[in-house]
């Protein structure tokens, strides 16, 4: 049984300038100890998406509704408050790209992670404090027990986005959702913080949602990736599998649009025309269209479901197979 | 020989910082960039780049006139221009421009893209106030955005598009030389991929040179022809783009090129990764010797210390003991 199974999910936000549905009929599911890549352009839902599985997505103007969205055996859309606090921040926990939207400024890093302990596992002060540096020097901090004494903005960004990756693993949640937990650090501090994630991964077997656009640490951390474009998936496939042959046109983009440290470095890159459209008016049929160069008349009259190619991927490309045959336009 | 467009000599630049918690405002040199030299030919590009906090901005900015060196010399076509008064450096602010990483923080939102690109010429008097409009539209061409929005606010505008907004600025008076910091660093890959070729084709078509100031080094290696490595104020590496990407002999730039993921599942998995510990030292206390040291995994082979006691001078490749390396 997977550990998080999400069938259909809407989330909607009713705002002046008309309805935008983020997410609009995403399903996917999770396996334990597995690591889902997500990616896409700014704006595409998919921080919407792991808020809605967090129930953080403000309401109003909000409104989430899912066919199923299911935690082992618990219908994450049937808890109470109480139930969803006990849930969030320790089966299930969140690091995001800044840290400082998750820590707060007045407390110490002590007081933070303490807290954490404290409220979901009702340990002793003395006993939340010894793991709280524990937790620290897990995350590869240096000095744990005097940055416990410290405040956030007394420490670099990389040690803060360390000091919320601590946090988000104290409970040793089951699942993780990483929401470009690196893009803004250095590369060198990214590596750090990925080797580490997968040090932890190994260690307690947490299963990952790792959001980012940056498709080289997609490849290195993804056993596989979901593609979104415009609030639905795009494509789906095992990490190998999407980066070899891609079936949608957009995943096709994206890899076409990434510069490389070898091969040909002088050509242009492949970038993808236009912009992401804007959710409140989107185009009929397929949302990729007017920036697709595989466009047939079929893609202006109806909206490409997901297709299922087998093998555990899928595609919602009218012009999938044609795709398929045409090998080597993204590399 | 003519001489090179910019010349950079032993620039520094230091700021003085109050300490915090000390009483009676007591200052400290906080080494931001600290003895950077090279140079830069007509039509060439050159990549500078480092962990954050190592001095590239503030290398960019001192460049452009916006700080006064604390020491060194900028020569523009043989002329030292970092010592002129503000009046005299005039017509060298046309010249040398400058576009940063966020767009949107760099325009004013108030002005229509009209006004933020008439402005330069305005104040540099350059064209007739009816020509100015035809060529602001002229610039939006150029940098591939729809002429007839010349009366829209930024805010109507897309990241990436906004970034046009900031190149077609900066191309409004015709300069040499474009000081780009971390232009696509805010952009997503298919957008950056728009406004890397879109900066490809503007040099090849006005002649320009970049300073192109990137975290990103697949960026770098995609369009500079050579690359300088910085690293707490100091250039540690300077090389021909191929030279620098396929044999680098700083292991400060090996670290970085190590550090980055490639986009393919099959590489990316497994690769062995030189796994730089802790952060950049603070500026305000650079290490002795190597500066790198503290966080070298090499150093090891190079014998009596040297590494913690004596500074590598930058030799015709890079600034290390390691022999053969330098
Ligand atoms: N609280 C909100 N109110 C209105 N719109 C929102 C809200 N949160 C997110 N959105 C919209 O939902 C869409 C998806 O956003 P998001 O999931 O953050 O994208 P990303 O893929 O970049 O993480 C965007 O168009 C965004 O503007
Ligand atoms: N105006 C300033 N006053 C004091 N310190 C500064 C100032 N600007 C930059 N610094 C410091 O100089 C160092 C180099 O910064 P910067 O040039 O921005 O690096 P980079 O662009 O490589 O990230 C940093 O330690 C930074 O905090
Ligand atoms: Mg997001
Ligand atoms: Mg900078």
């Amino acid at each position: 049984m997977p550990i998080l199974d999400v069938q259909n999910l809407r989330v909607r936000f009713e705002t002046h300038h008309g309805v935008v549905r983020a997410v609009d009929g995403v399903s996917f599911s999770l396996e334990e100890g597995e690591t889902l890549g997500l990616v896409g352009e700014s704006g595409s839902g998919k921080s919407v998406t792991n808020l809605a599985l967090m129930g953080l997505i403000p309401s109003p103007p909000g409104v989430v509704e899912a066919d199923a969205m299911r935690f082992e055996d618990r219908d994450l859309l049937g808890l109470s408050d109480a139930e969803l606090r006990s849930v969030r921040g320790n089966e299930i926990s969140m690091i995001f790209q800044d840290p400082m939207t998750s820590l707060n400024p007045l407390l110490t890093v002590g007081r933070q992670l303490t807290e954490v302990l404290e409220v979901h596992e009702r340990v002793s002060r003395r006993e939340a404090r010894r793991r709280a540096a524990a937790g620290l020097g897990d995350v590869g901090i240096p000095e744990p027990e005097r940055r416990l004494d410290q405040y956030p903005h007394e420490l670099s960004g990389g040690m803060r986005q360390r000091v919320m990756i601590a946090m988000g693993l104290l409970c040793r949640p089951r699942v993780l959702l990483a929401d470009e937990p690196t893009t803004a650090l250095d590369v060198t501090i990214q590596a750090q913080i990925l080797e580490l994630m997968q040090k932890l991964q190994h260690e307690y077997g947490t299963a990952i949602i790792l959001v980012t656009h940056d498709l080289g640490v997609v490849a290195g951390m993804s056993d596989r990736v979901n593609v979104m474009y415009a609030g639905r998936l795009a494509e789906t496939a095992g990490a190998i599998e999407l980066f070899d042959d891609p079936r949608h046109p957009y995943t096709r983009g994206l890899l076409g649009s990434v510069p490389r440290l070898s091969g040909d470095t002088d050509a242009d890159l492949d970038s993808i025309m236009g912009s992401p459209p804007d959710l409140a008016d989107l185009p009929a049929g397929c949302a990729f269209r007017p920036r697709c160069t595989f466009e047939t008349e079929r893609c202006a009259a109806e909206t490409p479901p997901l297709f299922d190619l087998g093998g555990g991927r899928s595609s919602a490309c009218l012009e999938r197979d044609a795709l398929g045959q045409h090998q080597g336009g993204a590399q | 020989m003519s001489a090179p467009l910019l010349e950079v000599r032993d620039l520094h630049k230091h700021f003085e910082v109050g300490s915090p918690g000390l009483f009676g405002g007591q200052q400290e040199t906080l080494r931001a960039v600290d003895g950077v030299s090279f140079e830069l030919a007509r039509g060439e590009t050159l990549g500078l780049v480092g962990e954050s906090g190592c001095g590239k901005s503030t290398c960019a900015r001192t460049l452009v006139g916006l700080y006064p060196p604390t020491s060194g010399q900028v020569m523009y076509e043989g002329e030292e221009i970092s010592s002129l008064s503000h009046r005299d450096r005039a017509p060298f602010r046309r010249k040398i421009q400058m576009i940063f990483q966020d767009p949107y923080a760099s325009l004013d939102p108030r002005q229509t893209v009209s006004s933020i690109l008439t402005e330069p010429l305005r104040i540099h008097r350059l064209a007739r106030p009816r020509q100015r409009r035809l060529r602001a539209m002229q610039l939006l061409d150029a940098v591939g955005l729809n002429p007839r929005h010349i009366h829209r606010f930024p805010h109507e505008f897309s990241g990436g598009q906004r970034q046009r907004i900031g190149i077609a600025r900066a191309l409004a008076l015709e300069p040499d030389l474009i000081i780009c910091d971390e232009p696509v660093s805010a952009l997503d890959v298919s957008i950056q991929a728009q406004v890397v070729n879109l900066l490809g084709e503007l040099q090849e078509r006005f002649d320009l040179a970049y300073l192109f100031i990137a975290h990103d080094l697949a960026v770098v290696r995609h369009i500079c022809d050579r690359v300088a490595v910085m690293y707490l104020g100091k250039v540690v590496e300077l090389a021909e783009r191929d030279a620098l990407f396929d044999d680098p002999r700083h292991p400060y730039t090996r670290a970085l090129l190590s550090a980055v993921p490639h986009p393919d599942p099959r590489i990316e998995r497994g690769r062995e990764r030189i796994v730089l510990e802790g952060d950049v030292p603070s500026p305000l206390d650079p290490p002795t010797g190597c500066r790198f040291h503290p966080r070298c995994v090499e150093r090891g082979e190079v014998p009596d210390n040297r590494c913690v006691t004596v500074a590598p001078e930058l030799g015709s490749r890079s600034a290390c003991h390691l022999p053969g390396q330098a």
